[in-house]
């Protein structure tokens, strides 16, 4: 096994080329790091106007996308073979603190979610929707690919415990997007087409399992999905507020600060999960196409970087946080235009909120590592 | 021993698989991203109206305005009704911090007994949505309201509001003329226009409040805010101002009213007095009178019952829904009636030997004085108020013709124009009576309705009307309270007038009039001590009426019994002759006779120069300036 691993260990960071441009000592993407920006702007400036006109907690927003951006570039420093040797750690870590938050989580809405560790406030889980791609991406990259049956087993288990740990939080939202982050790595790992299938039927076949495991207030959402106006007042409201305020903006929007629905508190959670909603109202489908542009361009950049890591562990792990980060868009703005039924996602890097900001972030760092650290020799 | 060749990475392939698979991801982005593009288009783009509706519906609400009520003055300017700022304490518990602390305070700051905190905790629940203000108390007095407004700082959430209430400077005296207006209830709602009334709480229930009720309520206003979803209100968005009640300017002098009720002097009783060239009521009077103050608040239920069960019946509006057997009073009219009828020649002598006997009858028909009046011509039967003449001339005329006359004075139909829930009075008639017993009319009944007795009935208006008409020589002007509604005076001819009574000859009305002036005038004249002195020329007629229907069905007590059973005491008349500027018409329950100084009092009131009533109105009297000095 250490043969092995010497053999085929990630090497990135030996200074083999002589030309080496600012961006790369600096271990930064240009493109990546400019649609990020772009991105952050926009945000706050929806942020500004969901938050009630307030500079207060728009400043605080942009201070905290700052202070994250400035981890990413931190992260980005470390090489990916760092990140590799890091990696059963920050797994480990997460895991014993997952189990923590079981045994004496603090009770927040609801839900054991945090941990307090003096004055600081910690959800592990979140620190899980990292660790767990860059664990499954290490064992993966141990191992010859396609992965045989008995390394799915063992990808299985990686990735059953923690996830098990969040759902019982109870957390949907965050076990949701770990599993995806997990899946997409073993999927990019080129898992056969034939059990990508049979998963999928397993899958809805579980359905009704699922159903059964739910807590009450989750089987309500999924049936409030299903039919909004069975509860109008409840929380069938979030829905029927948020469609109201994304049609009534039409195609052009009625203007920042001018959403009637965002500005006069019909809308729920409007800074947080629903602050798409106020993009909708105010900006109209320019708006909406214009941060889904944003959004795609900056997958489309991550998918390129992903592409040109140059060893298993890079590529799997990149490729698994752009897919992941998608897949947040993909949920939030279809839970608040009413295509998929309310699960806690934020909109990534526009939505308020400090934790999910820092994790994303975090996720470029180690995209920008893994492509500024790769060799420049061409093969 | 190796079961299995070990697999070794290739590079080369896994590059080549994770190429493939990134490029099935970004069609899957692709794909899933032009879901939620189509799904926004169709938000946004096709079902945009439905939505920008919906939107449009959720934030502006559109809250009535309500008018103000008209107010109503008395023919000299003062003001007999009129709406005042109410102060009630509201509290809106979403903003308040502390509600126990806040409710302790108050409780404190307003002085209330200790057993008022839990009435007060449960009002402040009271409410349908958030940010609904919930009423704790109303009308608070000025002391209340300062201390409040002193304590502010410490009650957030509490606010007291102002509400225009109507208030009756003059509630007793003016109760029946005005009636009151009170909360609409559920069948009042039913027939109302919901947007006009809308945001209005009181409606007219009786009186000139109710017959005016459409010009005194005026048009509700709107105003559309815009409010967060919790139904607070954020900004006014348009507003629609709405437009007052006209005043109403009524044709009551409430001096006159004042007076009559006075000469009353707490017995059951009506006073009406009107204008006879305009028809104006200058007096309208039932009394008891009651506070209609306590009705525009919310009666209690005990305060209610005393009204009803109260023995002098305070709430009935003696003056115009009273019906009361006219007795003598018809006589003028009826010898009106002879004369034009030609039964009878002013200068014929009808012998009275005390009594009528009708032909092949032996029943006598008593006059009131049993030894009789021997020779009396029309002026001495009105004069004295002599039965058998009036008998005679009742017979001779017959009740077909007796009836037809009548009623052209007014008499058995509501002659007034705007007086609410008058009543018809009874002018009886063969047909009447057909159609009511199924019995013929028997000749004795006719020599009963002569002398304004048996089934006749008139109301005090009535009386009052037809005195006018009277004193008019029959020219009809309907009675009425309104004197301007806003701008626009109210003024006779009315659409629906009646025509006049008209007689052959001119010289017959003065023939009457001679008559009732020497009933006031005359050595034998019935009202010769309230006439007495009098400067100006009157003329009048008393009456007296045996005790019917009224209060019949209520229980009397023996002592009370006595005097109830005594006869009403009527009395009409109008001054002066030649130019007549008043027409009363007294009655006085159970007074058994005498009320004819009431007459004469108000129209002295009325005509003399030096009466109070004549002084500027408003006008106070000089103060002694000088005593303050010290001289």
């Amino acid at each position: 096994m250490a043969i092995d691993f010497q053999r085929t260990a990630p090497t990135h960071g030996a200074r083999v080329g002589r030309k080496r441009s600012l961006w790369l000592r600096l271990h930064l993407d240009p493109w990546l790091l400019s649609i990020l920006l772009l991105l952050i702007a926009f945000g706050l400036v929806v942020l500004y106007s969901a938050s009630g006109m307030s500079a207060q907690t728009t400043l605080a927003q942009a201070i905290r996308m700052g202070i994250a951006l400035v981890g990413a570039v931190v992260i980005a420093q470390f090489s990916p073979a760092t990140l590799y040797r890091w990696t059963p750690l920050a797994y480990g870590g997460g895991l014993l603190m997952l189990i923590a938050v079981e045994i004496m989580g603090d009770i927040g809405m609801g839900a054991q979610r945090w941990l307090e560790i003096g004055p600081l406030r910690f959800q592990p889980s979140e620190l899980m929707k990292i660790a767990m791609p860059m664990m499954l991406a290490a064992y993966l990259h141990r191992r010859p690919l396609p992965p045989s049956w008995r390394d799915l087993l063992v990808c299985g288990v990686i990735i059953a415990v923690p996830v098990l740990l969040i759902a019982r939080q109870p957390d949907l939202g965050t076990s949701m997007l770990v599993t995806a982050a997990a899946v997409f790595v073993i999927l990019l790992a080129g898992l056969s087409w034939r059990f990508i299938l049979s998963l999928a039927v397993m899958a809805g076949a579980a359905m009704p399992l699922l159903w059964l495991n739910m807590h009450n207030y989750q089987r309500q959402r999924v049936l409030t999905f299903l039919n909004p106006e069975s509860d109008p007042l409840g929380a069938g409201w979030n829905i029927i507020q948020s469609k109201t305020a994304i049609g009534s903006g039409g195609l052009e929007g009625k203007g920042w600060g001018l959403g009637t629905q965002s500005q006069l508190e019909f809308l729920p959670e409007r800074h947080t999960d629903f602050i798409v909603a106020v993009l909708g109202e105010e900006f109209g489908l320019i708006g909406m196409a214009t941060i889904l542009v944003l959004y795609l361009l900056l997958v489309s950049r991550g998918l390129v970087m992903a592409n040109q890591a140059q060893d298993t562990y890079g590529r799997l792990l990149a490729g698994s946080i752009v897919l992941t980060f998608f897949i947040y868009v993909f949920v939030n703005i279809g839970m608040v235009s009413g295509i998929l039924p309310v699960v806690g996602v934020p909109l990534p890097l526009v939505s308020y909120g400090g934790t999910s900001s820092v994790t994303l972030m975090a996720g470029f760092g180690i995209l920008m590592s893994i492509h500024t650290h790769r060799r420049l020799l061409k093969h | 021993m190796r079961k299995r060749r070990e697999r070794v990475k290739d590079h080369e392939q896994e590059v080549r698989v994770f190429r493939n698979r990134s490029l099935v991801a970004a069609a899957l982005i692709v794909l899933m991203a032009g879901a939620l593009v189509s799904r926004l288009f169709y938000l946004q783009v096709v079902e945009h109206d439905v939505f920008i509706t919906r939107s449009d519906n959720n934030r502006m609400r559109v809250e009535p305005l309500p008018p103000r009520r008209g107010l109503i003055y008395d023919r000299n300017g003062q003001l007999l009704a009129e709406n005042r700022p109410t102060y009630n304490l509201t509290i809106v518990r979403e903003r308040v911090d502390d509600l126990d602390a806040t409710l302790e305070r108050l409780v404190q700051i307003l002085g209330l007994p200790e057993d008022e905190v839990e009435t007060f905790r449960e009002r402040s629940l009271q409410r349908q949505r958030p940010y609904q203000p919930a009423l704790l108390m109303s009308d608070l007095t000025e002391d209340q309201i300062a201390r409040l407004a002193v304590n502010r700082y410490l009650l957030s959430g509490v606010e007291v509001e102002a509400q225009l209430m109507r208030y009756y400077p003059d509630p007793i005296v003016m109760s029946h003329v005005l009636g009151y207006v009170g909360r609409i209830n559920a069948e009042e709602l039913a027939d109302l226009d919901p947007g006009n009334y809308a945001g209005t709480h009181f409606i007219g229930k009786t009186g000139v409040e109710y017959t005016y009720e459409d010009q005194l309520h005026g048009k509700a206003g709107l105003r559309k805010v815009e409010t967060n979803a919790r139904g607070r209100v954020l900004r006014e968005l348009d507003r629609e101002p709405p437009v007052p009640g006209k005043d109403l300017t009524l044709t009551i002098d409430s001096r006159l009213q004042h007076l009559a009720y006075d000469l009353l002097g707490g017995r059951r009783g009506a006073i009406v007095a009107i204008q006879p060239k305009t028809g104006d009521i200058l007096a309208m009077v039932s009394a008891p009178g009651f506070d209609i103050n306590k009705f525009v608040t919310g009666i209690s239920y005990a305060d209610y019952r005393a009204l009803q069960d109260d023995i002098d019946l305070p709430l009935y509006n003696r003056a115009a829904r009273g019906q009361y057997p006219p007795g003598s009073t018809v006589k003028p009219f009826e010898a009106l009636a002879a004369l034009q009828n030609r039964v009878v020649d002013a200068n014929d002598i009808v012998y009275d030997p005390g009594y009528f006997q009708l032909p092949n009858d032996t029943r006598r028909y008593h006059n009131w004085l049993r030894w009789g009046h021997g020779r009396v011509d029309l002026r001495r039967a009105i004069e004295v108020s002599n039965n058998t003449y009036f008998y005679t001339m009742a017979y001779r005329l017959g009740i077909d013709r007796l009836s037809s006359f009548m009623h052209e004075f007014g008499f058995g139909e509501v002659n007034s124009l705007d007086v609410q829930g008058a009543l018809p009075g009874l002018m009886p008639s063969r047909e009447w009576k057909r159609e009511k017993y199924n019995q013929p009319w028997f000749p004795g009944e006719t020599l009963s309705a002569g002398i304004g007795q048996g089934y006749f009935m008139a109301t005090p208006l009535q009386l009052a009307a037809a005195t006018a008409t009277l004193a008019n020589h029959g020219h009809w002007v309907r009675p009425h309270l309104a004197e301007r509604i806003g701008d626009q005076p109210v003024k006779p001819p009315f659409p629906d007038t009646k025509p006049d009574v008209q007689v052959d000859k001119t010289q017959w009305w003065n023939d009457v009039y001679e008559g009732m002036e020497e009933v006031m005038s005359g050595r034998e004249g019935t009202a010769r001590k309230a006439g007495a002195g009098l400067e100006y020329t009157m003329a009048g007629k008393t009456g007296t009426a045996q005790v019917f229907s009224l209060g019949q069905n209520q229980k009397y007590n023996a002592s009370e019994l006595a005097e109830r059973l005594r006869d009403h005491a009527l009395f009409i008349g109008f001054a002066p002759v030649e130019d007549p500027q008043i027409a009363v018409a007294v009655i006085v329950e159970n007074a058994g006779g005498g009320v004819s100084g009431l007459g004469r009092e108000l129209t002295d009131a009325w005509l003399l120069p030096q009466s109070e009533l004549h002084d500027q109105p408003g006008a106070t009297v000089p103060e002694e300036v000088e005593s303050l000095d010290g001289d």
